[in-house]
């Protein structure tokens, strides 16, 4: 090979290239401004719950019941956070879809990239990526921030602890994990309202409505419940805290595998439905 | 070159496109004429792998759509205005879509420049004026420099100085050998702009050939004459063969003779003549002769004014037309 820059214009290579396709979805993920302020968002729910949790809990120790202080759990505590922000998260993950189709978007992307597997997948990755960083930065910092708000005589956490890194790297996995379901739901759906209240029947009502059955039915599906894995993961010592549930990284898997099933819809009906 | 083969498309019951064959050469610009509804969009849809068709293909140098290893650098679309996500700028919108095909990045300035979109390259298109819009979609079409060039009613939105910028700028691509396909529901601006003509009413193709082909065929010619001897003019002409109707300003149409020999035998007969004048039936009337068929709609004027195209139809579908 020569060392001579010709245009690329005039060298087309015959194939479209991964790392360009990537490059591609990067650039569409962080130019608009949606993207921006749903993770400010997070920033926000997630680091806020944490540091007005731990400072509450600091100022009013003396005064709290026996009982409150026996089942107190510094670490839990400081990640509630994370809970909240999986609507956030699902938020984002049905609009970085929801809007191609919105705005007519996808006609364009799907001209450049006519494999349609191939544009959720690039979507997909680079979608997991952004939210596996921020997911990781908000739980640590909920984490810290938290512990170091919680004075004694109240005690706080360290990542030593057991089950405590667990709780706090899960963190940041199931709002990963939680972004792809939502981001296959608004492919299959298409609509972002439709797809964001479908999200938030699977995550927040499901729990409730299974919650209202009789115990016999309810308990034992109580663990299938994203919201119920989710709690498991960002726990220390579920089987404590938390009453029908799997262990933390089966629950886990359980989740990945929710995420997969909604990604793989999504991928089939991208392929047989018109653009 | 794009060839269109048998291609059908049903949506629901409704069928938009109906064994419809055509080619589009390079080196001209093809037009692509048909009344609203005719299913213009929905083949350009085709072509380009967005809708899938029921029966037949479309390929594009001899591939279909799916099969072309960097698309962009072969073919560039231009399919509706503002397909654009409005939070996104110009540029933003322009380089996600160079950076999938590797395409330069001083390619998308180029393109911004050609359009003259340079100046609002970092606002937000939702700001962006419906001309504006159709400017980008052009770029986006221009971005990989393709061989072969789709533009779907690209005038829509455009003042005088764009449509006329438009038109030289498909002569232009077509004179540097690339295969140009664009549809228009206008007759007059084909005229102008294309050099051959694929022309469908209702999803069926009606006819296709050269402009001046399609002129010739569908349009008649005839000559207008005014006379103070209308009548006894009228009679004599009709002797020779020829077709005479009265029009309202009571001058004459005759069509099946030249200007030439209506004026010979009217000087030989001693009748005098204000006006002999050579006329050509308007483009629009040849396409509204030749359409007329396959309008879905006729217009009721009991109807309340309908809003856009899939209403017309709707009416036209559900008063069992
Ligand atoms: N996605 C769709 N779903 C249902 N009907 C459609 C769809 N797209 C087009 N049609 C119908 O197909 C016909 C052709 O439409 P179209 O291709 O847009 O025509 P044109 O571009 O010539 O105006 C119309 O009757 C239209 O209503
Ligand atoms: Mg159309």
């Amino acid at each position: 090979m020569s060392l001579t820059l010709t245009p690329a214009l005039q060298t087309p290579r015959p194939h479209l290239r991964t790392t360009s396709l990537l490059r591609s979805e990067w650039t569409k993920m962080r130019s608009v401004r949606s993207t921006m302020w749903t993770l400010v968002a997070m920033a926000i729910v997630v680091i806020g719950i944490s540091v007005i949790g731990c400072l509450a809990i600091t100022n009013s120790w003396a005064t709290m019941s026996l009982g409150n202080r026996l089942s107190f759990n510094p670490t839990g505590f400081a990640l509630k956070g994370i809970v909240f922000s999986q609507l956030v998260i699902g938020v984002l993950g049905v609009l970085v879809m929801s809007a191609e189709y919105g705005t007519g978007t996808i006609r364009a992307t799907l001209t450049a990239i006519p494999n349609r597997p191939r544009v959720l997948a690039m979507k997909a990755v680079v979608f997991a990526a952004v939210s596996l960083v921020v997911g990781e930065v908000l739980s640590f910092g909920a984490f810290f921030v938290g512990q170091a708000l919680l004075r004694s005589p109240a005690p706080h956490a360290t990542l030593s602890q057991p089950g405590v890194l667990r709780a706090v790297v899960g963190g940041g996995l199931v709002i990963m994990v939680l972004g792809l379901f939502a981001l296959g739901l608004a492919t299959i759906i298409r609509h972002s309202a439709g797809a964001i209240t479908s999200y938030v029947g699977t995550i927040l009502v499901a729990p409730i409505i299974i919650q209202a059955l009789p115990s016999s039915i309810g308990h034992p599906l109580m663990r299938f419940m994203p919201f119920q894995i989710t709690n498991v993961m960002t726990s220390t010592n579920p089987s404590n805290d938390i009453g029908s549930a799997f262990s933390p990284w089966v629950g886990f898997s359980l989740l990945c595998l929710y995420a997969a099933i909604a990604l793989v819809v999504a991928g089939v009906m991208m392929v047989r439905r018109d653009a | 070159m794009i060839e269109v083969r048998g291609v059908t498309k049903r949506y629901k019951e409704k069928v938009a496109v109906k064994d419809l064959s055509f080619e589009v050469k390079q080196g001209v610009v093809t037009g692509f004429l048909g009344p609203n509804g005719s299913g213009k969009s929905t083949t350009m849809r085709m072509i380009v792998g967005l809708d899938a068709p029921d029966e037949g293909t479309a390929t594009i140098n001899g591939k279909s759509y799916a099969d072309l290893g960097v698309p962009l650098r072969e073919v560039g679309a231009l399919l509706e205005a503002k397909a654009i996500h409005p939070g996104r700028s110009a540029f933003n919108h322009l380089w996600y879509l160079a950076q999938s095909n590797d395409i330069p990045r001083s390619r998308v300035d180029t393109v911004l420049d050609m359009v003259g979109l340079s100046d609002v390259a970092r606002k937000r298109a939702g700001k962006f004026s419906l001309g504006m819009g159709q400017r980008l979609g052009i770029a986006a079409a221009l971005l990989g420099d393709p061989g072969v060039l789709l533009f779907d009613e690209p005038i829509n939105g455009l003042d005088p100085e764009g449509i006329l910028w438009v038109r030289n700028l498909l002569k232009g691509l077509a004179s540097e050998g690339r295969t140009v396909f664009v549809s228009s529901h206008l007759m007059s601006e084909m005229a102008l702009t294309a050099d051959y003509l694929v022309v469908i009413g209702r999803g069926e193709l009606i006819s296709s050939g050269s402009v001046s082909d399609f002129i010739n065929e569908s349009s008649g010619q005839f000559v207008r004459v005014r006379s103070p001897q209308a009548e006894q003019l009228a009679t004599l002409l009709t002797g020779f063969d020829a077709v005479v109707v009265r029009e309202d300003d009571g001058a004459l149409a005759v069509s099946r003779l030249s200007a030439e020999a209506i004026g010979t035998y009217a000087g030989d007969a001693g009748i005098r003549l204000f006006e002999l004048s050579p006329q050509r039936a308007s483009l629009e009337d040849a396409f509204m002769e030749l359409t007329r068929d396959s309008v879905e709609f006729h217009g009721h004027g009991t109807q309340s004014a309908p809003t856009n195209d899939t209403e017309l139809l709707a009416q036209s579908v559900t008063s069992g037309k």
